[in-house]
């Protein structure tokens, strides 16, 4: 790893200075991802601006229909809330499936979604829940923030600051793991929401998408056999040494109807 | 250079880092408590897992000056002044939960953080997934199992000490 160098600010509006007099300089929040990608010097930041300290960033408040959780709430945190478990377990339960122990312990919220790493859990679930992603300059629907593979609409020196998730009628999430990585090989988020149904494909494609065809077939008729014959096309998917994309494909449809069960 | 304070093992410390030292570097090559290891250095082995303010995290995937002002616990600081080893270790030993023991401290910390936060106690299920992240390429994990399923009576207060005839 490259060496950089190292602030803390106690602010939103001091790391957001920071962060905008440099552009190359990285926010560090849990650091499961970033250092990993330093130790194999993918990036060379000047300067590294450590989350932890700004303390309004931590959290899980309920408002109604509405759950805020601040971008550095860590995954054990979000798994273990009574307020997301009673409002939207299924959201409980992604956070609590991401990595293992030791990453859940250090990850975040935040830094997942801000990545939009196509295998994460995060951004499935975002987009799924028709969240609204809060910044430290505006407020940015899910529908326009993911971009594709590691691609967002936050600016250079822009901070995610929360995530809004309107609470669903019910939600449910099923993936399948790749069996050596445990990364996401294709995995499925549906939701019952007060704007439509909403079905969400991770894993499987350069970056989370939303899946219309199954969107309309849980519409007419909410049930896992109203998705099991609608088929994903394997064109763009990824394709690897762990799975073509007609493989992907395939899972995509064996998953949202796991997806659907487990929303119940 | 940044400066970091932290307590390890119960005792303060107080280094001056790189801002690229990861916790693992200052634990092993700073303060010489070589008893964490590092297998994999990509986060994915957990030879490297120590308890920072309670908690079971990679220390070759956090920097040291993430850790400054924390309470870390690593290998060495779990048996006591007078070579009385805590449950999870006796019961490593006693279950033959080691082949080669590279990823022994690892497991042993993340064995404890496992059972101490599910007080009311895991299956055998439970624990094997709960040690996703720890890998042992001896594959020795059906005694590592055992020893854990074992610890968490004593560690619970449920049994003062091993079952002898092990299983």
């Amino acid at each position: 790893m490259y060496d950089f160098a190292y602030h803390k600010p106690a602010t939103i509006a001091d790391a957001v200075k920071i962060l905008s007099a440099d552009p190359d300089a990285r926010a560090i929040a849990g650091g499961q991802t970033l250092l990993p990608a330093l130790k194999h010097r993918l990036n060379r930041p000047p300067a590294v601006v450590d989350l932890s300290g700004i303390a309004e960033l931590r959290g899980v408040k309920r408002d109604g229909n509405k759950l805020t959780i601040g971008a550095l709430t860590r995954h054990v945190d979000v798994a273990n809330s009574p307020e997301v478990q009673a409002a939207i377990p299924a959201l409980a339960k992604m956070a609590g499936s991401i990595g293992d122990i030791q990453v859940r312990n250090r990850g975040t919220m935040g830094g997942s979604v801000a990545n939009n790493d196509p295998a994460a859990d995060y951004p499935a679930a975002v987009l799924g829940l028709n969240a609204t992603v809060v910044t430290d300059k505006r407020r940015i629907a899910a529908d326009d923030f993911f971009q594709g593979m590691f691609t967002t609409a936050l600016e250079p020196g822009e901070l995610l600051v929360a995530v809004e998730f309107p609470i669903p009628e019910k939600a449910g999430y099923a993936k399948m793991r790749n069996p050596a990585s445990r990364y996401v090989m294709a995995g499925v988020f549906v939701a019952k929401t007060a704007g439509g149904v909403r079905v969400v494909v991770n894993g499987a494609g350069p970056g989370v998408f939303r899946q219309s065809e199954m969107e309309k077939a849980l519409t007419a008729n909410w049930s896992a056999d109203a998705v099991a014959g609608v088929k994903q096309s394997a064109e763009g998917l990824n394709g690897d040494i762990h799975g073509s994309a007609e493989y992907r494909a395939h899972l995509v449809t064996v998953m949202a109807k796991r997806a659907v069960a487990e929303a119940g | 250079m940044p400066q970091v304070t932290l307590t390890v093992n119960g005792k303060a410390h107080t280094v001056e880092v790189e801002g690229r030292t990861l916790l693992v570097e200052l634990l092993r090559e700073q303060l010489r408590l070589t008893g964490t290891h590092v297998g994999c250095d990509t986060s994915q082995c957990g030879a490297c897992v120590v308890h920072v303010d309670g908690d079971s995290v990679k220390s070759c995937t956090l920097l040291a000056v993430q850790a400054d002002g924390c309470k870390i616990t690593t290998i060495e600081g779990l048996a006591k002044p007078d070579g009385t080893l805590h449950p999870m270790q006796e019961a490593f030993r006693e279950y033959h939960a080691l082949q080669c023991g590279f990823c022994t401290p690892g497991m042993v910390m993340s064995a404890i953080d496992l059972v101490k936060k599910h007080p009311a106690g895991l299956s055998e299920k439970e624990i094997r997934e709960g040690l996703e992240g720890n890998l042992c390429r001896c594959t020795g994990y059906h005694n590592i199992v055992k020893a854990i399923a074992a610890a968490q009576d004593v560690m619970h207060g449920r049994r003062s000490e091993l079952a002898r005839a092990a299983e």
